[in-house]
């Protein structure tokens, strides 16, 4: 069985010869091929644009989720100076949720930003590219006969073609995470206006699940313990005064 | 000869450092067969930072295809298979 490498460079090679069976004519091999790297090119734009969408939406949330935090505490700061210890503990559980989603919403920015990054390389290697195959085109075009122009634009035509099937696979590769994000992203929406945000990470195992319950759970025994604490010392000083 | 790490770009290798590709590239191929996703990571993070310190890269404006091809180590198993099945990962060309 052929490696990795052979077999990747297999596939490139047949999408390439696939965008260049649809044309006999050479000239019109280059005009056709020169569109579709324009074409390709537009498509990384708006990759980049969407990426860039997302990102937004995702720190937006973030900030929203950021405002929800003291808000959860004063609450049951509320709900423990009218002594009830069980929305406290409700309150103070949903500021837990909301914390776990903000740190994954960190980490879902910092995804798409790799991803951003890696389209706007792309889109730059292969603008330089294109326009390095419109001038080679043009030469060919005035210079050569049919016979001679069609050796002639082989290589040109190929190694454009494979740069075009690597960005390709880049968008491609962005507009997943994009949508992924953006699906999550309306979730999050969803729970944060109904009032009932659960952690909904689909990802990670049982045991991750578990820990983070452990881990949110101590994080409201403590929270807890600090905000009867501060109740207490104040329910003290009224007292007193 | 010219290698492309996919997403990354070409680079021009000397012929020593394609033999030692070959061999890590044996050992992806073993690990995708055992759908060892860890150790084919690995492998390919291993190939691509060979490649990227030993290589030179290819000027952007230069048109030339490459004799070998090596996918990114951020694809899953599943991604990395769907790469060379009939239904191939690389989309289709726009009509």
């Amino acid at each position: 069985m052929a490696g990795l490498m052979s077999r990747t460079s297999n596939v490139i090679k047949a999408w390439i010869s696939k965008l260049l069976d649809r044309a006999e004519d050479p000239s019109v091999t280059l005009d056709y091929s020169y569109e579709k790297q324009r074409e390709m090119l537009q498509n990384v734009k708006k990759g980049v644009a969407e990426v860039v969408t997302a990102k937004k939406r995702l720190e937006l949330q973030t900030q929203k989720l950021e405002a929800e935090l003291p808000k959860l505490d004063e609450q049951a700061r509320q709900a423990l100076a009218a002594g009830r210890e069980d929305l406290a503990r409700a309150a103070l559980e949903r500021k837990a949720l909301a914390q776990q989603q903000l740190q994954s919403l960190d980490q879902q920015v910092a995804g798409l930003e790799a991803q951003q990054e890696k389209l706007v390389t792309s889109e730059k290697r292969l603008s330089t590219k294109v326009e390095s195959f419109r001038s080679q085109k043009e030469v060919i075009k005035a210079q050569y006969s049919a016979a001679e122009a069609q050796a002639r634009i082989g290589e040109a035509a190929t190694g454009i073609g494979e740069e075009m099937a690597d960005t390709g696979l880049a968008i491609q590769r962005a507009e997943e995470k994009t949508e992924q994000m953006q699906a999550r992203a309306a979730a999050v929406d969803e729970l944060v206006e109904a009032g009932t945000l659960e952690d909904y990470t689909e990802t990670g195992s049982q045991l991750d699940r578990e820990l983070a319950a452990i881990q949110s759970g101590n994080q409201v025994e403590a929270d807890l313990a600090r905000l009867k604490r501060e109740v207490g010392s104040g329910e003290k000083k009224e007292i007193e005064g | 000869m010219i290698v492309r790490l996919m997403g990354e770009g070409q680079f021009r290798v000397a012929d020593d450092l394609i033999e030692r590709l070959n061999e890590l590239d044996d050992r992806a191929q073993a690990a995708v067969e055992a759908e060892d996703e860890p150790t084919l990571d690995r492998i390919l993070d291993n190939m691509w930072s060979v490649v990227q310190q030993e290589g030179e890269p290819l000027p952007d404006d230069e048109l030339t295809t490459s004799d070998i091809a090596i996918p990114p180590s951020d694809l899953t198993l599943e991604e990395t298979k769907r790469l060379f099945s009939a239904e191939g990962l690389i989309p289709d060309i726009p009509a």
